[in-house]
């Protein structure tokens, strides 16, 4: 029996749809469920007090359920491991896209990529066994389990999706800008700086705020070198306790429905509004300041 | 045919016997603390019996909560169950039994270069409080303590927070580490630090102190001297297969307490 070109059409247009709404349905009971398990908490302690409040003593009685601490921890580790990674994801993908020999390009690129594929877990023992000793030598601190340690091992792992993602950005800003530019009679480098940057600008946000979606996400290097103090830093030699590390380090062996354990999922529902506000933000950008064609520059 | 053919039926056979082999063997779920015993007595279990067994970690929690919702057969766990565990497990019609396995005496470690080899109970409470701060009020070096402790879920946090602590609270600046080893490594790398592990984690990596002048052992555990010890503990339903109920046994055997001892861990 043949089947007719047209139901054959609709038949992929089906399953396409399916697939796609299958995910988007599991994500939402992803959420759902997120909700449902850390909204009791809100029975026991207000939403400010939650936020707000300064200790967190979840096993204590009776106890404290604070988790600024741990959101000041993990903004500051996502600052901090910004100010490092994005100098060094920006100007490696510059200098990938525009500088580089086509050569260069095909060994730097995907050795830069490789370092996507190291296992976190690599990177906070890493951290954990040679990092933090040699930071208490230099800086003559009391531990090297801290904010500064936590930022530089999160910044190894958003260096590699910054790179890659604002590289494809400045590769595809079309030739004839730069031709006009260089016809002009700007140099290689104002080239780069007035005209190329501008118009990759919606795909370098894009991927300077996935590179921080994903340091403020990061579990297991938070988790192995961060230190865990819930305590909001003052310095960045203080130890902090982000969010992730919070839930993982307890959610193990907090009791099946307790308070405590709807504390952690509320902390997941924080964790997640901000991990969205970044992708959102990222998508927002790139609507907006779209490129499209060379003349809208 | 193509290779993705064998590949495909070979996944076929697999996912077909799956189910019958699952059908007499044994699940054990819980406590990483309890874990190391578990691996080495399951291995000679099956050494002895051929019957399969799936051991893997997760925490005490998720081991109890696994033996509630019927997913486990043994749970694992380095603390007594809760009031709250057992009525809901009551509300379910289960009645877990308790089999206590082996002792554990949770032993105050500092860096081996560090001098002092003794503490009290109070100098570890107010060390632990925040309120003595340099290792030179306890008679060591000059130098600011690095308090190390398990964050406040784990069974061993709840028996230093129990006997040690007498309930009072950690201070926020201590460094909370997620696991035994890790807390064993952050100390061996770092000299002011000071950290509580169980018997069985401690090695030369670490030096370990004696609380109130009683150095933590096999010995001094089991007649009590030592005051920080606590019992750790397997729970199967009142109602546990045979093969479940065979692997209790043995590890209750003297066979298995041999195991105990092997692991680091003390008789019970």
């Amino acid at each position: 029996m043949r089947i007719s070109r047209q139901h054959k059409e609709m038949a992929i247009h089906g399953s396409f749809f399916a697939i796609a709404s299958m995910s988007i349905l599991v994500l939402t009971l992803i959420m759902i469920f997120l909700i449902m398990e850390g909204l009791p908490i809100f029975h026991q302690i207000s939403l400010p007090d939650f936020i707000f409040g300064k200790y967190w003593y979840p096993t204590d009685d009776p106890a404290d359920f604070g988790i600024l601490p741990m959101i000041t921890g993990s903004l500051s580790v996502t600052a901090f491991s910004s100010c490092i990674a994005i100098p060094l994801g920006l100007m490696t993908a510059i200098y990938l896209a525009e500088i580089a020999t086509p050569r260069m390009r095909s060994i730097v690129k995907p050795l830069v990529e490789m370092l996507q594929a190291l296992p976190s877990v690599v990177i906070g023992f890493f951290g954990m066994v040679v990092v933090a000793p040699l930071l208490q030598k230099w800086f003559g601190i009391a531990t090297g389990l801290n904010l500064f340690n936590a930022s530089i091992m999160l910044a190894f792992m958003a260096v590699p999706t910054i790179t890659s993602i604002a590289e494809d950005a400045i590769f595809s800003v079309p030739e004839e800008l730069r031709a006009a530019s260089l016809a002009l009679g700007a140099t290689k480098w104002q080239t780069i700086a007035g005209v190329v940057i501008p118009a990759s600008l919606p795909g370098i946000s894009t991927a300077v705020i996935l590179g921080m979606a994903r340091s403020i996400g990061e579990t297991m290097v938070v988790l192995m070198v961060a230190g865990g103090a819930a305590m909001t830093p003052t310095s960045i030699f203080d130890p902090v306790r982000p969010m992730p590390a919070s839930i993982a380090a307890e959610m193990a062996e907090a009791p099946y429905q307790s308070e405590h354990y709807y504390a952690l999922f509320a902390t997941g529902m924080v964790l997640f509004l901000f991990t969205l506000m970044f992708n959102v933000l990222a998508a927002y950008i790139a609507e907006k300041k779209k490129q499209i064609g060379t003349a809208s520059l | 045919m193509r290779p993705w053919y064998y590949i495909f039926s070979a996944f076929l056979v697999l996912s077909l016997t799956a189910p019958a082999m699952a059908a007499n063997s044994i699940t054990v779920k819980g406590s990483t603390t309890v874990l190391p015993i578990m691996q080495r007595a399951v291995e000679a279990f099956i050494a002895e019996t051929g019957t399969p067994v799936a051991v893997s970690g997760g925490g005490s929690s998720n081991g109890i909560k696994a033996l509630l919702d019927n997913s486990t057969d043994i749970a694992m766990a380095s603390r007594k169950m809760k009031g709250k565990e057992i009525k809901l497990a009551n509300s379910k019609n289960l009645t877990p039994v308790e089999h206590v396995i082996a002792l554990d005496a949770v032993i105050p470690i500092v860096h081996p270069s560090n001098p002092v080899s003794n503490l009290t109970s109070g100098q570890l409470k107010a060390i632990y409080e925040g309120k003595i701060t340099n290792w030179k009020e306890v008679g060591g070096d000059d130098g600011k303590i690095i308090v190390i402790s398990r964050d406040t879920s784990s069974g061993t946090y709840e028996t230093w927070h129990k006997i040690i602590m007498k309930k009072a609270r950690v201070f926020p600046g201590a460094l909370l580490q997620a696991s035994s080893g890790a807390v064993l490594q952050a100390v061996s790398k770092n000299k002011n630090a000071i950290a509580y592990d169980g018997i069985g984690y401690i090695n030369n990596t670490v030096k370990a102190l004696s609380v109130d002048g009683i150095t933590g052992s096999a010995a001094t555990a089991k007649d009590k001297t030592y005051p920080v010890a606590r019992t750790l503990q397997i729970y199967t339903s009142s109602a546990p297969s045979s093969a479940a109920s065979q692997l209790v046994e043995f590890i209750l055997s003297p066979k298995g307490q041999d195991i105990v001892e092997q692991a680091g861990f003390i008789r019970r």
